[in-house]
């Protein structure tokens, strides 16, 4: 188990290290989703198999399509002046450093924590539906209540009526 | 050692399928068209498979100069392998699935989800304005219908308390779940139309409007596999209506429960060719609307009455 771990970690870390570092936008894009996939696998190691299935489908199946679409219409797959600017040494040197700091107390702290043992029983779907409406209801009705609001935050700006009629639909 | 033989045996019977279906969808659609369709080549005409693969095999296989080459090369493979992975959790009868997994269902739609960006990268991949136009239909459409594909489906899963394939097939042993779930039923059955982009949803590859679609600049086995992997989609759809809705394996017992499971997939796989041959294509609007005003409300009170009618026989 320890070694199919590892793996997806790496996998994980290094696509998303290409993710960042890519100058082409789909190709991030693309190196994103598959650090998403192995983030799958690792839950899944975990023993977290209803995880696992709601992160591809949401996040690498869902999510990510909306990117892609998005970065499609706008056409933004090609290398712009502006990015080589950005990815200059100077912007990111001093965020580097800070979080390598937050890395290094996180690791500190984490070093008297008992490591999640992987060989565990699987948390079945039902349990994780049991747990989400009885000691976490509060969590799911604000979660219901945040979509519900960009529910209507859609349809307020979806219902403005179209001012612009095309001219094979004109009536006079 | 066992594995091996239910992997070689899911693999042969899923793509001898898919394959075979190229000639039984020509010989269907004429025989709906009152004409007799490819009949030259062997007994029946069956033979016709047979040379078209190996034509599609000498094509010369042209990756254009204009195209993203990596996305492009790698797109029809991602369609291919989440289909193929798919058909892993598919009970074929009972003890003949390669993987018994406790969250078939979830697997079945996260690799749904994924076979979107085969398309949505192929057509992006291409650099051609009409490909691209079919990838942007594509990727909205299947985005949509994938919503409700999910909810449909969480009827059964209440009604047999698992979402794995093979306890929903021993659920069924009393009634099979058309009955109790029909609503479910209609929309999966039109949400996996549009999710394999058949006729009458085979918007993004609109022949009259958009050359071939996302496909367009695809030649040779590149071509062949997006070709195969439509096919092998219908297969494993009308496979998941079957399992799902119809009792998978189960039947009287004069024939073995194999021959049952393929024989309702058939069946379905036949269902998919007529409706190409009777229905027109929708406009683009007209089937977003039918999605999410109608189809989607409509799984979700099928989702709220069978939660409420379960909870009440408890």
């Amino acid at each position: 188990m320890n070694v199919f771990f590892y793996i997806a970690a790496i996998v994980a870390i290094v696509s998303t290290i290409m993710a960042i570092s890519g100058k082409n936008a789909i190709h991030s894009l693309l190196y994103l989703i598959l650090s998403l996939l192995a983030v799958s696998v690792i839950f899944y190691l975990l023993s977290a198999p209803f995880i696992a299935a709601l992160e591809v489908i949401i996040y690498a199946g869902a999510i990510m399509v909306l990117f892609i679409f998005v970065t499609m219409m706008l056409n933004i797959g090609l290398e712009r002046e502006s990015e080589n600017k950005w990815l200059k040494p100077r912007m990111w040197i001093v965020p580097s450093i800070l979080a390598v700091i937050l890395l290094v107390t996180l690791i500190m702290s984490l070093k008297n924590v008992a490591p999640v043992s992987p060989d565990k029983e699987a948390i079945l779907p039902k349990q994780v539906g049991i747990s989400l409406f009885s000691t976490y209801l509060l969590g799911v009705e604000i979660a219901a209540i945040l979509l519900m609001a960009g529910v209507i935050g859609a349809y307020h700006l979806g219902s403005q009526k179209k001012k612009v009629i095309h001219r094979f639909l004109k009536t006079n | 050692m066992k594995y091996v033989f239910i992997i070689a045996g899911v693999l042969l019977i899923a793509l001898s399928i898919a394959a075979g279906l190229i000639w039984v969808e020509r010989r269907l659609l004429s025989v709906w068209q009152d004409r007799l369709g490819p009949n030259r080549v062997g007994p029946f005409g069956i033979g016709q498979v047979v040379a078209d693969t190996i034509k599609l095999f000498f094509k010369e296989d042209w990756v254009p100069p204009f195209s993203d080459r990596p996305v492009f090369v790698l797109a029809p493979g991602i369609l291919m392998a989440t289909i193929l992975l798919t058909f892993a959790v598919i009970p074929f009868g009972p003890n003949f699935v390669v993987f018994d997994s406790n969250i078939g269902i979830l697997f079945f739609l996260g690799n749904s989800s994924l076979g979107v960006y085969s398309i949505v990268l192929g057509g992006w991949a291409s650099n051609n304005k009409y490909s691209l136009i079919g990838a942007m239909r594509a990727s909205a459409q299947m985005l949509t219908y994938e919503v409700f594909m999910g909810l449909s489906l969480m009827g059964v899963v209440m009604m047999a308390d698992s979402f794995s394939f093979y306890k929903i097939v021993e659920a069924q042993k009393g009634a099979w779940f058309f009955i109790p779930q029909f609503v479910g039923f209609i929309v999966f059955f039109i949400a996996g139309i549009a999710e394999t982009h058949r006729l009458p949803f085979d918007i993004p590859e609109a022949e009259g409007e958009l050359v071939a679609g996302y496909h367009s600049e695809y030649s040779g086995m590149k071509f062949g596999m997006f070709f195969v992997g439509e096919y092998l989609g219908i297969t494993l759809i009308s496979g998941i209506i079957a399992t799902l809705f119809f009792g998978g394996w189960l039947g009287p017992s004069f024939l073995p429960p194999v021959f049952w499971f393929l024989f309702k997939t058939f069946f379905f796989i036949c269902v998919f060719i007529l409706l190409r041959a009777s229905l027109p294509r929708p406009r683009y609007d007209q089937l977003m609307e039918l999605g999410w005003k109608i189809l989607l409300p409509l799984s979700l009170l099928n989702l709220l009455i069978t939660g409420a009618i379960l909870i009440f026989l408890k």
